[in-house]
């Protein structure tokens, strides 16, 4: 830090400014936005997972009472297209417009829209549009659609490849003829529904040609420049709010479709407009996660030092390219695959493919957790290969300290890292060495227990624009703040993030506190109002906005500092570098009677009739900030289980994580930010995974089939920490926000590989449901018999 | 449409009568009629529980309920928790233990934990993971819920020591 | 949101609910809702009539009879079921039941005599209903008709209850002397119903071998059944350990099991062996004392 040698906020566990609203129910969700005259509108979504639509006939429905107006895709010139923001080299993007005009590519893609005075009205005029499919084949695996032969579900591409994108680096194959041991794994990093709790939901008016949208959304300011752009409307006249927003993991980090439909309808029809998702129209219509099938090889010497490693990728992206689909399983995923281990030679390709499923985008992690998960996994299959213990394959692979800033195999940049003290820490807090006899306590009772780690290397940041854009992501990696100093001296932050649930009022404030020298109490945190914030903000995702807009705020804060410590040399008569600026006083090192409160300076600046020569009135600073690199965290996960060995049961016993994220702002949100992200990680390990049948149609459709974690299904969960800062930003901060479901999947999995090794299983795919495990005992029993 | 019903019945110490559709569920008609928006929706198969409510006194999944169901009953939002300004042990306990994040789903949990721990004052993490296994949160991983909730339930504990414990559920 | 209208109806004594049920052409009766509220929200039920029992007090009632017999009312909740301290001693199989319907909001509305009559194969109080030998008691035009548990539960969602009857109460005969009962249950990981729910109620002689043994079986099959092949196999052994695997083993003879995402029929059939084996052996050591 470059003013406060020891900050009085940063590292504090400051209880959240969010709270008092929303735990007395004050807290304003899209949903609760109602308005004069508000309309509704329904979606009319095609039952069929591949069909042409013949005829729509809207007739009946328009003489429903109540109805307002009804809406085909044909009639649909006004909204444009939907955007993609990332394109990577020799993709094939396709048409993808908010209603379907010509085939239904999916079951839940939008056919037709319906206004009306009430939800229900809206829902049974639905109810009576008549829609003529010709229903067509269907294709859902990823690896199918690559065949020939196979539905396209594009018919103006060729085929249904959206991309081939290759990472290499070294010699692959010299690696492979020189390995002792080679190890090949098929893993399947399930489909998922991200599920934030609150469904998403668009509320809308247009008055005196401006239109203001409240959604649910991670990133208002795109919402605001696409709404704009596609309705042709001034980028003025379009004021998004994203308001309380409950929860998004990804899911809420697009430019839905109901966004333009709600906007264009609004505008149309000079009324308020609402939709609001029910939960199952929500697993069809808002974007899934994962999706990935890798064929993944590792080359190593029998002492466990890894020489190569080969990874073949299919990735589903479903039936549209959504906001940032292209870049998941290719920027986000294939270049953090070699995580903290040292890895000569690299030569990864991911393919993706359309299908008649829902689109996939970002859900926690986005690419890293996939990333881990595979390397993670073939790890513990070397080790297992080789007779080492997996703690210690790692430990001998690991990228050494000194050796950072550390250029990967990959291509990219590690800023810093120390990895075996948490890994030591992790294992020590995990009783690792006392593990054999907690293992042969179970199986006297008749049960299978398993202890497994991860090791990862997270990256986040999302951040150099350069890099970005070289990386094919079509819009900046920077953030914005605005810190506002009132003449009395309250503070006002405007950042461009916008959090929904990450507590950045809390952590902003105690960032801007400590620079400014005031209270966290007397300065207010405001976002997700484009018409508030600094022009542009990029948002919350990605494990980005502390690491970016975090440092926005700093950087805009020490700027108004510098301007506080000028204002105050020139009135207390003394060098600005003797001035200092701590708990709401402004004095002269060493004479503390000379003395201004910080509200005299900010009237003084106002008053404007005393400043230096040349100063400017007024006390705020605007701040564009574009880091130089990505950040990488890092830690280590623990997980122990024990299988139930009549049912196949599979319950946690320990879950233990150390994890580096550098300097933490509020260890209290750090430690929350993983229990959420370690829960959501055990969800895709044992519970969790979208179910298709073959025509297309979600088995898993509902919160009755997909199981959500409940807090009886999961542990608690011991944390510890190192604290390794970055050289990246001047906070030395990187970022926690997805950490713990990276690390948590592959430590669950491992864990219960291992329980099940004695039998000799090697790998069972997630969700590893008990009737799986129960199966693979069976089979174990009888191949053994 | 079938006749409209006229329904009597109090909200957090209000009583409303409104004429209303049998239809309507009592979510809807705590959000939509009365405005009280701080109970939320958050799927439609009953396993989400952030439209918990207490009605006479027992949580109840408000959307799965009519509201003519709720004639001549004490119904309590997450708005009618704190009394006099003072907030309830439990809204407390969950800001002091970060047992929030979204706050999405925070309403519906603290009125289950409440009916909860008027039950049973002293509950070990097992019984409290039991007692919310029908409210869904995604962002906090339950750890710190479990947390508020046992520390609401000692701030409970002294502020209501005359109160006799009532029989934990029974667990199967 | 209901998109489908219905009138709604409180009547005041089961007999007028009766003859309202008989009066509308497609009514239901609503207890706590927690069955019929979700099908007709999903469109899945589409009555033009409710006719709301909630108005009925003594149907909410749990009483001893002279001769023993627990009568519990159609409109006890589970969750006054799994706390009456009547049930908790005598009936412990029902009150583990109750106990472990979907969650603590539902219980508290649900009712057993909702759960009865709607007959969700994987209702969790089908079980000890069936191996209580219960009896429910209906009301229908002509009156009042007794139909034993073993008579009831005929398919999915189908019993030997007629349209124009209410379930008033159910009735459970006083168990005897030396009797354990338990309930054990594997919940659908996501919607909390029984993938299968075992329960067991064991009655031993003055020597310790078993007397009766009760099993009945919920979430396995079309509908809750007893599994009389076990409770033939386990009469008369000691309820040892190897009685109790013996006769679990034969738990699910003769069924066909239900398969869905959450277990397949051959899983399903492991887990009937595994539960029921779990709930004999709670409820041998609860008839042990």
């Amino acid at each position: 830090m470059t003013a406060t040698t020891s900050p009085t906020y940063i590292g504090t566990r400051l209880a959240r400014k969010e709270d008092p609203r929303l735990i007395t129910g004050e807290g304003t969700f899209t949903d609760d936005v109602m308005l004069q005259g508000m309309a509704y509108m329904t979606l009319v979504r095609s039952p069929h997972a591949h069909a042409r639509i013949l005829r729509i006939d809207t007739a009946a429905a328009k003489k429903e009472p109540g109805v307002v107006a009804v809406l085909t895709g044909t009639e649909l010139e006004a909204t444009g297209m939907l955007p993609v923001f990332i394109t990577v080299p020799g993709m094939n993007g396709s048409k993808h417009m908010p209603i379907a005009t010509d085939k239904a590519r999916y079951a839940g893609d939008a056919v037709a829209a319906v206004v009306a005075e009430s939800r229900d009205a809206a829902k049974r005029a639905a109810d009576l549009i008549a829609v003529d499919y010709e229903p067509l084949p269907v294709v859902v695996d990823g690896t199918k659609a690559l065949e020939p032969g196979a539905p396209i579900v594009h018919e103006e591409l060729s085929s249904n490849l959206v991309f081939t994108y290759p990472v290499k680096g070294g010699d692959i194959d010299k690696a492979f003829k020189d390995a002792e041991v080679t190890v090949t794994q098929r893993i399947v990093n399930q489909r998922l529904i991200p599920n934030a709790m609150e469904p998403r939901a668009v509320t809308a008016k247009f008055e005196a040609g401006e239109l203001t949208l409240w959604t649910s959304t991670q990133i208002p300011h795109f919402v605001q420049l696409i709404v704009a752009l596609n309705l042709g409307l001034g980028q003025n006249r379009v004021r998004v709010i994203a308001p309380e927003v409950g929860g998004g993991f990804g899911s809420k980090l697009q430019v839905y479709a109901e966004e333009l439909l709600v906007g264009h309808l609004s505008k149309t029809l000079g009324r308020p407009v609402k939709w609001t998702e029910e939960r199952r129209e929500g697993y069809l219509a808002t974007i899934h996660g994962r999706d990935l099938v890798e064929n993944v090889e590792i080359a190593a010497k029998k002492d466990g030092t890894i020489l190569g490693l080969r990874i073949r990728t299919v990735a589903n992206l479903g039936a549209y390219l959504q906001a940032f689909a292209p870049g998941i399983p290719t920027i986000l995923h294939a270049f953090i695959i070699p995580g903290p281990y040292k890895i000569p030679a690299f030569d990864v390709e991911v393919r993706g493919v359309y299908t008649n499923t829902t689109p996939v985008d970002a859900y926690r992690g986005a690419g890293r957790p996939e990333a881990t998960f595979a390397m993670e996994r073939i790890m513990d299959r070397l080790a297992d290969e080789i007779g080492m213990d997996p703690a210690e394959v790692r430990r001998k692979n690991f990228i050494p300290p000194d050796a950072f800033p550390f250029n990967t195999i990959s291509g990219i940049t590690y800023d810093s890292g120390d990895y075996e003290p948490a890994l030591d820490r992790a294992l020590a807090m995990a009783d690792y060495k006392g593990f054999e006899k907690r293992r042969a306590e179970a199986k006297a009772r008749g049960n299978y227990r398993g202890i497994g780690l991860s090791t990862y290397v997270e990256i986040c940041g999302l951040a150099p624009s350069k890099a970005n854009s070289a990386l094919g992501v079509g819009w900046g990696g920077y953030e914005s703040a605005r810190i506002r100093v009132h003449a009395t001296g309250s503070v006002q932050v405007f950042t461009g993030t916008s959090p929904h649930g990450q507590g950045h009022e809390t952590s902003w404030s105690q960032i801007a506190a400590d620079a400014l020298g005031v209270s966290p109490n007397d300065i207010e945190v405001r976002h997700g109002d484009t018409f508030e914030s600094p022009g542009m903000g990029v948002g919350t995702f990605g494990s980005r906005s502390l690491a970016v807009g975090g440092i926005a705020v700093h950087k805009a804060a020490e700027k108004v500092r510098e301007k506080v410590v000028q204002i105050a040399a020139h009135l207390l008569e003394a060098s600005p570098a003797d001035i200092v600026v701590e708990n709401g006083k402004v004095f002269v090192r060493g004479v503390p009677e000379k003395a201004k409160n910080f509200g005299d300076i900010s009237m003084a600046a106002y008053l404007a009739n005393n400043l230096p020569d040349g100063m400017e009135p007024g006390l705020e600073a605007t701040v564009y900030y574009d880091p130089p690199n990505f950040t990488f965290p890092f830690g280590t996960h623990i997980a122990e289980v024990e299988i139930d060995g009549e049912t196949g049961s599979v319950r946690i016993v320990k879950y233990s994580a150390c994890d580096d994220c550098g300097r933490q702002i509020n260890p209290m949100i750090v430690d929350g930010q993983l229990h959420g992200g370690i829960v959501q990680g055990i969800g895709q390990a044992l519970y969790e995974g979208a179910v298709y049948d073959d025509n297309g149609q979600l088995l898993s459709g509902s919160m009755m089939e997909y199981h959500v974690p409940s807090a009886e299904d999961v542990p608690s969960i011991d944390l510890d920490h190192t604290v390794t800062l970055t050289n990246t930003n001047p906070l030395g901060v990187k970022g926690i926000g997805e950490a713990g479901t990276i690390g948590s999947t592959p430590a669950v999995v491992n864990a219960v590989i291992d329980a099940l090794s004695p039998l000799g299983i090697k790998h069972i795919d997630m969700p590893l449901t008990p009737e799986k495990l129960w199966r693979a005992i069976r089979a174990a029993g009888e191949g053994r018999r | 449409m079938p006749d409209a019903h006229a329904v009597t019945f109090t909200v957090n110490g209000t009583t409303y009568t409104r004429e209303i559709q049998p239809t309507l569920l009592l979510v809807e008609y705590l959000r939509e009629t009365l405005g009280l928006t701080g109970t939320h929706v958050g799927c439609d198969t009953s396993q989400c529980g952030a439209c918990t409510v207490r009605v006479d006194g027992l949580a109840t999944k408000a959307c799965t309920m009519l509201a003519v169901q709720a004639d001549g009953a004490q119904v309590v939002t997450v708005e009618g928790l704190a009394k006099n300004g003072a907030l309830h042990p439990i809204q407390r306990a969950f800001a002091k233990e970060h047992g929030l994040q979204c706050g999405f789903c925070t309403p519906g949990l603290m009125i289950t934990a409440v009916d909860f721990l008027e039950r049973n004052a002293s509950p070990s993490d097992a019984e409290i993971r039991h007692a919310i296994e029908g409210n869904l949160c995604r962002c906090t991983g339950y750890h710190n819920i479990v947390n508020a909730i046992r520390t609401a339930s000692a701030e409970m504990r002294q502020s209501t020591a005359a109160q006799p414990k009532v029989a934990a559920e029974v667990k199967g | 949101m209901i998109t489908h209208p219905f009138t709604y109806q409180t009547p005041a004594t089961i007999e007028e609910a009766v003859q309202q049920l008989g009066r509308n052409g497609e009514a239901k009766v609503i207890a706590g809702g927690h069955s019929l509220l979700p099908l007709i929200k999903l469109g899945l039920s589409q009555p033009e009539a409710l006719i709301d029992l909630r108005k009925i007090a003594s149907l909410r009632e749990i009483r001893t009879e002279p001769d023993g017999a627990i009568v519990v009312g159609a409109l006890a909740t589970h969750r006054t079921i799994t706390h009456d301290q009547t049930v908790r001693a005598k009936l412990a199989a029902l009150a583990e039941a109750a106990g472990e319907v979907g969650d603590l909001q539902v219980r508290a509305r649900g009712t057993i005599g909702g759960s009865l009559a709607h007959a969700d194969p994987a209702a969790d109080e089908p079980a000890p209903t069936l191996a209580y030998d219960a009896i429910i008691r209906a009301i229908g035009p002509k009156g009042r008709r007794d139909i034993p548990a073993r008579d009831y539960f005929k398919g999915v969602f189908e019993t030997a209850l007629a349209a124009n009857e209410i379930i008033a109460e159910i009735r459970f005969p006083a168990p005897a002397g030396r009797t354990g009962g338990a309930y054990a249950k594997f919940a659908h990981p996501a919607s909390g119903f029984a993938v299968t729910g075992v329960a067991a109620v064991i009655t031993l002689a003055a020597d310790g071998t078993v007397e009766r043994a009760a099993i009945a079986v919920t979430g396995a099959a079309a509908a809750a059944y007893r599994a009389t092949q076990a409770e033939k196999a386990l009469t008369g052994t000691k309820g040892d350990a190897k009685a109790i695997a013996d006769a679990s083993a034969k738990a699910a003879d003769g069924i066909t099991a239900l398969a869905d995402l959450a277990a397949s029929a051959e899983y399903r059939k492991n887990l009937v062996t595994v539960y029921a084996k779990r709930a004999i052996q709670r409820a041998v050591e609860r008839a042990k004392g």
